[in-house]
């Protein structure tokens, strides 16, 4: 994604995401093909999109790191949880009509803050007393450790039950047959805005060189003059907003908010993250998609409690056979894995 | 003996047989985290063919851990294909698989899960635990405990030495699929009641997180891990989420201040008796156990 001639880098940038398009479309066509399977197909696309977003933050962290994060579940569900909380005790009242809003902006301020708490804990930290953080297994095991700590604190704050998160208004249109949601249209697009925005700041600004610079190797980026202290905050910024915006939208998609709704996400965004290829963005996204789309066409096919089976399945055998995913030609960070 | 402490001794026994599991293809160089999927073969095994079959004890818990062990000896192939965080997503996908599996399979009982009608009681399950300790210990002490570590060390050294590495491994995977598989069983017996939502992903990570701890090192640290673990929650009273919270605190406290796990191989080798000095002579770092 980096190195190479000018041609060699453009065929990557063209062939990736070009493939990627090329097969999402081709599943999109031939399910619909198949018949009765277009709402399947729609709420696969919406379901998809969230695990896009997860999937982005946690192949960002991969790539940039080499860190898996396991703590990305919990920041999603901790926006969800907290605007919840927020509204439940009237806390954001002020905010009139647009309470629900104003929670969910709080949740994401919650999941950033978190992030940047596991970043205290384990990179700085490891960086300060060993010079390195990068090269150690250490921040995947506190990153459990981290898992373990939020979802429970949330219990204990706030119950174990599944809450009910309204949102004031209801809007639906009707696409080819099917009634979609105005909320579910709008997080679907915005799901794609933000990953594009990210994929253009990694891609073409001094700060995504960086990224990508540190990705490649983080001794010759600090020889380079890159700021890596202050460069992997930013990547625990980037995770928290992308697992907070994940999950806020997943709120208001499905109205359901639980301290476990992110166990399920996250660990599909992990499979939605191999698919594509480990540190590949266009290839989280495509992931997503897929991973999206084999879940709610699986449902339909085989029936609900399949889905396990069928993702997990088809993930262990290509980690097996393609371990770089379907799509990715060069991953980030993938000499280094 | 209370009830109450024989039942969290009973949870202390299955969970070390367990943590070894998990402990022997790590001292090789390999991470499972898929270790739930290994308990759940063999719980599973066990209950049905003690329900089902009506076989009696030592028939179903041997043929447990040959379904566990034949099944680790498989996906090791599988999974030997991989390295470093493809190979913890691989076995954490095998775990995933095996509980979709068995949660959607009307034969195991599905989602309802199955009544295993044999009890174990407590002294048997000390034995399997202190036997499968020894059996780790003398392992380590082998040749190929030897040449285990030295691929976990450095594996392109212990290539060059002559190591069959693959054969090493799968070895290592096969016994710790055994001995999962073993951790399974003897829950089913004791608890008598197996559902797959039991044998979830958390559990395995709470597993590998016994052994990371208590230090992979030597096959003392998954004995610590384990221990401290299961038994701190108890002795403190600390109950329901709390507890959880503690652990995941201990977690980030550990990996800040001693990563290498408490028990160290270093330790180990200070601690020890006179006698093992001369074995290491020379090389100044090897050691018994």
């Amino acid at each position: 994604m980096t190195a190479g001639s000018v041609p060699a880098k453009f065929r990557t940038a063209l062939q990736t995401p070009a493939v990627a398009a090329a097969i999402v479309v081709a599943l999109l066509f031939a399910a619909t093909a198949l018949g009765g399977m277009t709402r399947e197909v729609v709420s696969g696309v919406m379901l998809g999109s969230i695990y896009m977003m997860v999937a982005v933050a946690f192949t960002l962290t991969i790539g940039v790191l080499n860190f898996l994060n396991f703590t990305i579940p919990s920041l999603f569900m901790l926006t969800g949880m907290v605007a919840w909380g927020l509204t439940a005790n009237g806390y954001v009242k002020f905010a009139g009509s647009w309470a629900w809003l104003a929670a969910l902006a709080a949740g994401v301020a919650a999941a950033v803050a978190a992030s940047l708490l596991v970043e205290r804990f384990t990179f700085r930290y490891l960086r300060m007393k060993h010079g390195d953080a990068i090269e150690h297994a250490i921040p995947l095991v506190s990153s459990l450790g981290f898992l373990l700590i939020f979802e429970h604190l949330v219990l204990i704050a706030l119950g174990s039950e599944s809450e009910r998160f309204a949102i004031p208004f209801k809007a639906d249109v009707h696409v080819a047959s099917v009634v979609v949601g105005v909320p579910q249209i709008i997080s679907c697009a915005l799901a794609v805005g933000v990953v594009a925005a990210l994929s253009f700041v990694l891609k073409n600004t001094k700060t995504g060189r960086a990224l990508r610079t540190i990705a490649e190797s983080p001794d010759t980026a600090a020889l380079l003059g890159v700021e890596v202290d202050k460069i992997v905050p930013l990547v625990f910024i980037l995770t928290g907003l992308l697992a907070g915006i994940a999950g806020a939208l997943f709120t208001v998609n499905y109205g359901n908010v639980s301290p476990f709704m992110g166990d399920n996400v996250g660990t599909k965004a992990i499979a939605a993250m191999v698919v594509g290829g480990i540190g590949s963005v266009w290839g989280a996204i495509a992931g997503g998609l897929v991973v999206g789309l084999a879940e709610t066409l699986s449902i339909y096919l085989f029936g609900g409690d399949s889905v396990q089976m069928v993702v997990w399945g088809l993930l262990l055998a290509l980690i097996v056979v393609r371990p770089q995913g379907l799509f990715a030609t060069v991953a980030i960070g993938k000499g280094k894995m | 003996m209370s009830g109450y402490l024989s039942g969290v001794l009973a949870v202390l026994c299955i969970n070390l047989i367990f943590a070894y599991g998990i402990f022997v293809p790590m001292a090789a160089g390999q991470i499972n985290l898929g270790g739930a999927g290994f308990q759940a073969i063999g719980a599973y095994t066990t209950a049905w063919l003690s329900s089902v079959a009506g076989l009696q004890l030592w028939l179903t818990v041997p043929a447990a851990m040959l379904a566990a062990a034949l099944i680790g000896c498989l996906i090791s192939f599988l999974v030997l294909r991989t390295r470093g965080v493809y190979m913890v997503l691989a076995t954490f996908a095998f775990g995933e698989v095996v509980a979709g599996f068995l949660l959607r399979s009307d034969f195991f009982g599905g989602a309802i899960g199955m009544v295993v009608p044999v009890h174990v009681a407590l002294p048997l399950l000390v034995c399997c635990a202190a036997a499968v300790l020894l059996l780790t210990f003398y392992l380590m002490a082998t040749r190929l405990g030897l040449a285990m570590r030295s691929i976990n060390d450095d594996e392109a050294a212990a290539i060059v030495m002559g190591i069959n590495v693959r054969a090493v491994q799968v070895t290592a995977f096969t016994v710790g699929g055994a001995f999962a598989g073993l951790s399974g069983a003897l829950y089913a017996h004791s608890f008598n009641f197996v559902e797959a939502q039991y044998f979830n992903s958390f559990l395995s990570i709470y597993v590998l997180l016994f052994v990371l701890i208590g230090g992979a090192q030597t096959a003392w640290g998954p004995l610590v891990g384990t221990v401290f673990f299961t038994l701190l929650p108890e002795v403190l009273r600390i109950s329901g989420s709390w507890r959880f919270v503690g652990f995941g605190v201990a977690i980030v406290l550990m990996m800040m201040l001693r990563p290498q796990g408490v028990i160290t191989r270093a330790m180990v080798q200070r601690l020890s008796p006179r006698r093992w000095a001369p074995q290491c002579a020379g090389a100044g770092t090897w050691h018994g156990g």
